[in-house]
């Protein structure tokens, strides 16, 4: 029947946390897996900068070589922007909002939750991404050490941008506004991202690449954290 | 309730900011050589960087506020944080805008990509994203709230791109200028220039200072306003 | 005391909602929340809830404080609001599924079954949300605000835009929550229909509790005048 409330001063279980991030992430991708809109929509709209590059830059082979990292990481940070405003856009449909915002755990676990799914349609979108541009540009993506990069640096995108948008949501001018948070902030990911990308596709030395890869992974620490803790800022009113 | 402060420190403080950008101008113009090579128009960084030293600390100031706003949700840290958020991007529009007139007669271009001139310009773009995202919001707590969550943001990441940007530098050196005093002008100071320096760095700190704490206080003035207009009409 | 409000305001920059309100419903009670549009009953609903923060005075839910325990708070109440908090994509059960485990319950396949059979929605299961008309979507709100078994259920205008033979229903299913002993809090537009539920009616207006009915101390056809006068009395 009716259950009595716990005993005061009976720390919440930290397991919550983990297992609410991980319904989040569950109910995002059986929700998309219905309706597939995003990542449509990402798909169609990365070929989209991917073909105006074509147009706008002089590519014989060198310059395309040169040039593939930049577009790469501007690409999957414009088609980015799409997701991440889905991800929350989907939420303030039927007040999900605020039945996400009830659960009896720390907001930070939505925070997870949201973030996950992100990285997690991000990475498809790559994965889709990559052999297309490959084949399109004649440029061999598939380097160990640049996948490597591509996740790192989907991480610290995917950890400020999911911050971001749930703060771009709220307002009046809503998905205008989250390139215009997220890109300045989002810099030193995508200035190493590209630069370890640029250093693994010209086969330069590991030790040439190493200073970008630390400067990734401890932007991807920092930037992962600090959002975290500043999530619950963001979603209380 | 929201207390104003006594009116003598601060006047006091606007004096003192009066007295020191004189005394600055008359030493960048009068005490302060003639730079060999560049000439006259050297005299520019000494408010270029100075403009840019304040630009910069009313970015930590307002990161700084933020967080103190957020840990004990009083007005006044908000009120702070939107003050040096204004006078900051004016700050860094005038490092920029200053960069600008030296880099022209001295390189002949209008812009160099030192990694401070762009780290400096990212900041501004901060700035401004911080600006259009109070303005899309109505309820002034919640403005308080995101505003005080994105300088925070702003304040950790804005360092680690000047990083990145220094360390690509130093892989691909700058073609302009060489670095002794920064990668946009090579040139050795004097002692001469260092005093001037220095004279005009604490000029225009003291100059923010005062800008702040006068700033503050419209800020304050707007908060008692809306309170005895709300008051009025909820009787 | 199941709920316990002392001193209570709420501000909205410059728009008082709420001022000094005393407020308390013990276990087990049935209250309805009255008043006029805008007076702010789903504000005082949402500060229960925990997904409004008050701008002062101390709230109690099952003796915990919010905000500070907020979490634990949430373990305890079941909310239904002007939306049902679900997705539109997913079917009936999978809404279930996910707020289950967004509730670390274990072994939730039978419960979930359960409550869908006591909202007459259990034949409806693997049906999208999107489909369900308001009535239906309404009991599924229902069903998920039990779910996890609370001591308190929220709600706010639950009879809006529901058709008689809704209505009624609804009327069936909070009797049954209330047999089981929990305590409800009902915002309502539509006195009358909520009238016969109901323990007290506590009108709200001007930000505190203008007038108080207990069930048995009043004739039904008074109520509207009754109503009537305490909305006048205080303004």
């Amino acid at each position: 029947m009716v259950e009595t409330p716990p005993a005061p001063g009976r720390p919440a279980a930290p397991g919550n946390i983990f297992r609410c991030a991980w319904a989040v992430v569950g109910k995002d991708l059986a929700a998309e897996w219905r309706s597939k809109e995003l990542l449509g929509a990402m798909l169609v709209f990365a070929l989209l900068v991917i073909l105006v590059f074509n147009f706008a830059l002089e590519l014989d082979l060198p310059v395309r070589q040169a040039v593939t990292p930049g577009v790469l990481w501007v690409t999957f940070a414009f088609a980015g922007t799409l997701g991440l405003n889905r991800s929350w856009a989907v939420e303030r449909e039927g007040g999900a909002w605020e039945g996400l915002l009830l659960a009896p755990v720390d907001r930070s676990a939505v925070y997870l939750g949201k973030a996950l799914g992100s990285f997690l349609f991000m990475v498809i979108l790559e994965a889709l991404v990559l052999p297309i541009y490959s084949a399109l540009y004649t440029v061999d993506l598939f380097q160990p050490g640049l996948l490597i990069v591509v996740l790192l640096g989907s991480i610290g995108y995917i950890s400020l941008g999911t911050l971001l948008a749930a703060l771009a949501i709220q307002t009046r001018t809503r998905d205008v506004l989250l390139p215009i948070l997220l890109f300045p902030v989002v810099l030193p990911v995508l200035i190493s991202a590209v630069n370890a990308s640029a250093g693994f596709l010209s086969a330069a030395p590991m030790d040439q690449i190493w200073p970008w890869l630390n400067l990734l992974i401890a932007c991807d620490v920092i930037f992962t954290s600090a959002a975290y803790l500043l999530f619950e800022y963001v979603v209380e009113e | 309730m929201i207390r104003e402060k006594e009116s003598a420190g601060r006047l006091a403080l606007a004096g003192a900011a009066a007295l020191l950008l004189v005394a600055a101008l008359g030493m960048v113009f009068g005490y302060a050589p003639r730079e060999a090579v560049m000439g006259d128009v050297q005299r520019i960084f000494y408010f270029h960087v100075s403009s840019a030293w304040v630009g910069m600390l009313s970015f930590v100031v307002a990161a700084v506020s933020g967080g103190l706003y957020l840990s004990r949700r009083e007005r006044y840290w908000d009120m702070v944080e939107i003050s040096a958020v204004e006078i900051g991007i004016v700050f860094g529009l005038i490092a920029i805008l200053s960069g600008s007139i030296w880099a022209r007669p001295v390189w002949n271009t209008w812009w160099t990509w030192d990694p401070r001139l762009v780290t400096t310009s990212v900041m501004e773009l901060v700035y401004a994203a911080y600006l259009l995202l109070r303005q899309g919001l109505e309820d002034p707590e919640r403005r308080a709230r995101f505003g005080a969550v994105y300088s925070i943001v702003g304040v950790l990441t804005v360092p680690i791109t000047f990083l990145s940007i220094r360390f690509l530098r130093s892989i691909h050196p700058v073609v302009i200028g060489s670095g002794v005093v920064g990668a946009l002008g090579g040139f050795a100071m004097t002692s001469k220039m260092l005093e001037t320096f220095l004279v005009s760095l604490l000029a225009f700190t003291v100059l923010y200072a005062a800008l702040l704490v006068y700033r503050v206080r419209l800020a304050l003035r707007g908060g008692r306003l809306e309170e005895r207009r709300s008051a009025l009409f909820s009787e | 005391m199941s709920i316990q409000v002392a001193k209570l305001g709420k501000s909205f920059g410059p728009r008082l909602v709420l001022q000094q309100l005393d407020w308390e419903v013990a276990r087990g009670e049935f209250v309805v929340l009255a008043g006029p549009n805008g007076v702010g009953k789903t504000t005082l609903l949402w500060i229960l809830a925990s997904l409004i923060r008050p701008s002062f005075g101390q709230v109690w839910v099952e003796g915990m404080p919010l905000p500070q325990e907020a979490a634990r708070v949430r373990r305890q109440i079941g909310v239904v609001g002007h939306q049902p908090f679900l997705y539109g994509d997913l079917s009936a059960e999978e809404n279930l599924r996910f707020y289950a485990q967004l509730y670390g319950l274990n072994r939730y396949g039978p419960r979930i079954r359960e409550r869908l059979d006591q909202v007459g929605l259990l034949s409806r299961r693997e049906e999208p949300v999107r489909s369900f008309s308001r009535g239906m979507q309404q009991r599924l709100s229902l069903a998920r605000a039990l779910l996890h078994d609370p001591l308190i259920l929220l709600l706010d205008e639950p009879y809006a835009g529901l058709d008689l033979q809704a209505g009624r229903l609804l009327d069936g299913m909070l009797r049954e929550v209330a047999s089981q002993g929990r305590t409800i809090v009902m915002t309502s537009h539509d006195l009358l229909r909520a009238a016969p539920l109901a323990d007290r009616i506590d009108v709200l207006n001007r930000g505190r509790i203008a007038a108080s009915f207990r069930r048995g101390e009043f004739a039904l056809d008074q109520l509207p005048s009754l109503y009537q006068q305490a909305l006048a009395s205080h303004g």
